[in-house]
């Protein structure tokens, strides 16, 4: 199968993350897109590698996700923090920073 | 199967390790130290004696360093005199921001709150603040941070950059949202910036996939040379490197890539904000120039009409809102967008003097704004029953604060003229030696914008001046602010203030060390 077509997948899933991320009002939800952006990154870089026939790629495939999962901590966190304190994750509610 | 091992030159790393092993040891000490004040001291001497030795380590690096630098490990991580330049500022941001976060008010209150899993207004919370808890990881973090911008400065290569921008946000956004008085902007803060982070980072993490993918190579100046091959026809790698950078922007401020800067300012703690301001900035900047420099710059034209349209967005948004701000971190966040906007005047044209003049400019506007931080702990609210409480964010707040306290108020109004750019102050220099760059290069209509900029924003720098020297205290006022003295702020306040002076008034040998600077090791352009 033509690597291309992952790539290209790659590209769909990205942009649904990123809208994930501009249209919902739910962190958590929000939070999904970003590292749904990020997993669509980590296959448009294995793709590309087996496409120019390279181990690259794949290697950085990795340290991507372990960056994501050290995301996943920091985020999850401060979700909770923000829960706990107005109990709802809602990314509209809380708007005492304006201007 | 054989493997060859990698070349890796160690010795240069020497500062980045520094910070980051103090970092891991500090955080060894929060397991093994139960007395809340003890842990507190040794972490605060742990982070200030590795923050001190790695600038010295750094110093001495780029004192007996003989040509333009050293390539660590091929492709992936150069230290040349550009990065150490760099380096050496970050470290040095990165002190004073400590002494800020070491700080205590009068009756004792660090900037932090001392339980930072328990709610706010909890019972939780009371109790930790009773039995005197502090919460001390900050230090750690902070350490973390800095390693990760040190690294930041020096890496070369696409994929690799992302792990050092990811080591330098994530310690962030966990101190963003620290703040001892009110939490619930600081969680705000804290969740929004996260957010907006973690979405840059991916949109530059796809962008480097792409720019693998149309070129095989991750190097920056693999895809430098590649670039007039492929020509700026190819749209994978066109979409790719306009993510990257804008991956890059929003961790420089940069309009349209702004909207966390206001909303992080005015919910994060102030010594966090300090250190946020000075020292992401010079994260960001250095490797923005080592992108542009080493690799891109070859698209020429069409990446121009990029960094020429963000540079006179952010100038713009920067100064029109931050004229109608009423809230005293808010309007330095505005200003902190336009200063971004001057940083890329000083790239756009891709002139070699940019590679010396924003080491400088950098320096002197962390400083300023290093030192203006420095004064906020200071003004703060006072309640009823007479104690001290937060911060007094409000401008109306600052009113008559000349005759209050003659010092602070002299401090703020010389960091303000040096952030506006008035002769004799470090800022005057730095916006100088900024906007010659883009003029070296024809690039004269964004100069202009710039200087109109700078004069508008004079206004609302100039106008905070008036309200502090010229303007009565009401009543209201005086009774509802108290000004602290605490030592550690004061002395940040003197030796920020007098730098700003003295690179103002004698800036020929700093601007000659940043000439220095103007190197790459690799790269294309500035060689």
């Amino acid at each position: 199968m033509n690597p291309m077509n992952f790539v290209i997948l790659a590209a769909i899933l990205f942009s649904i993350g990123a809208s994930a991320v501009l249209l919902r009002r739910n962190a958590i939800v929000a939070f999904m897109g970003v590292e749904l952006m990020l997993n669509a990154a980590n296959l448009a870089l294995v793709a590309f590698s087996r496409l120019h026939g390279q181990l690259e790629g794949q290697v950085m495939a990795f340290f991507v996700m372990v960056v994501a999962a050290a995301e996943v901590v920091v985020g999850l966190a401060l979700i909770i923090a923000v829960f706990r304190a107005r109990t709802n994750i809602s990314l509209d509610e809380p708007a005492e920073l304006r201007g | 199967m054989t493997f060859t091992t990698p070349q890796i030159d160690w010795v240069p790393l020497t500062p980045i390790l520094i910070v980051l092993g103090a970092a891991a040891l500090g955080i060894l000490l929060e397991a093994f130290i139960k007395a809340p004040q003890t842990r507190r001291l040794v972490q605060v001497g742990v982070a200030l004696f590795a923050l001190t030795s790695a600038g010295a380590v750094a110093v001495a690096h780029w004192v007996t360093l003989e040509g333009a630098g050293t390539i660590v490990m091929r492709d992936m991580v150069t230290v040349d005199r550009q990065s150490i330049a760099w380096q050496i500022l970050i470290v040095l941001f990165a002190i004073l921001a400590a002494l800020l976060y070491a700080d205590r008010t009068k009756a004792g209150e660090g900037a932090f709150t001392p339980l930072g899993a328990a709610a706010p207004g909890s019972a939780e919370e009371t109790l930790a603040r009773r039995k005197g808890l502090e919460l001390t990881e900050v230090f750690p973090l902070l350490l973390f941070a800095t390693g990760g911008m040190m690294l930041f400065t020096a890496v070369t290569d696409y994929v690799f950059l992302f792990v050092a921008l990811e080591l330098l946000s994530l310690p962030l956004y966990i101190m963003v949202s620290l703040a001892r008085r009110r939490r619930l902007l600081s969680h705000e803060a804290a969740l929004k910036y996260f957010l907006l982070g973690a979405f840059s980072s991916a949109l530059y993490l796809f962008g480097a996939a792409l720019i693998y993918g149309a070129t095989a190579q991750t190097s920056m100046v693999g895809v430098g040379t590649l670039i007039p091959l492929i020509g700026g026809n190819d749209p994978i790698l066109m979409v790719g490197v306009v993510m990257v950078l804008a991956g890059l922007f929003f961790k420089l401020g940069a309009a349209p890539f702004h909207s966390w800067v206001p909303d992080v300012y005015q919910g994060a703690p102030t010594p966090v904000v300090a250190f946020m301001a000075a020292a992401t900035k010079a994260a960001a900047a250095a490797a923005l120039l080592r992108i542009i420099y080493t690799s891109v710059h070859t698209l020429g034209w069409e990446l121009n009409i990029l960094i020429w349209t963000v540079a006179i967005a952010s100038m713009v948004v920067g100064t029109v809102v931050a004229l109608a701000q009423t809230d005293i971190k808010r309007m330095f966040a505005y200003s902190w967008i336009a200063h971004a906007g001057f940083i890329l005047v000083a790239v756009a044209g891709f002139s070699d003097e940019a590679l010396s003049a924003l080491p400088f400019y950098v320096l002197t506007y962390g400083l300023a704004s290093v030192g203006a931080f420095a004064v906020m702990t200071q003004v703060r609210e006072r309640e009823a029953d007479g104690t001290v409480a937060a911060e007094a964010p409000r401008l109306g707040q600052w009113t008559g604060l000349g005759s209050r306290s003659p010092f602070l108020a002299g401090a703020m109004a010389l960091f303000l003229m040096s952030l506006a750019g008035i002769p004799l102050t470090a800022g005057f220099v730095g916006k100088f030696v900024a906007f010659g760059a883009a003029l070296s290069v024809g690039a004269w209509p964004l100069a202009l914008i710039g200087v109109i900029a700078s004069a508008v924003a004079a206004f609302f720098y100039v106008r905070l001046i008036v309200l502090m020297f010229f303007t009565d205290t009401p009543d209201v006022v005086k009774d509802a602010v108290a000004i602290d003295e605490t030592p550690l702020a004061r002395a940040v306040i003197i030796a920020t203030g007098v730098s700003v002076l003295v690179l103002g008034v004698f800036p020929a040998w700093a601007l000659g060390l940043s000439d220095q600077a103007a190197v790459f090791v690799t790269g294309l352009a500035g060689s």
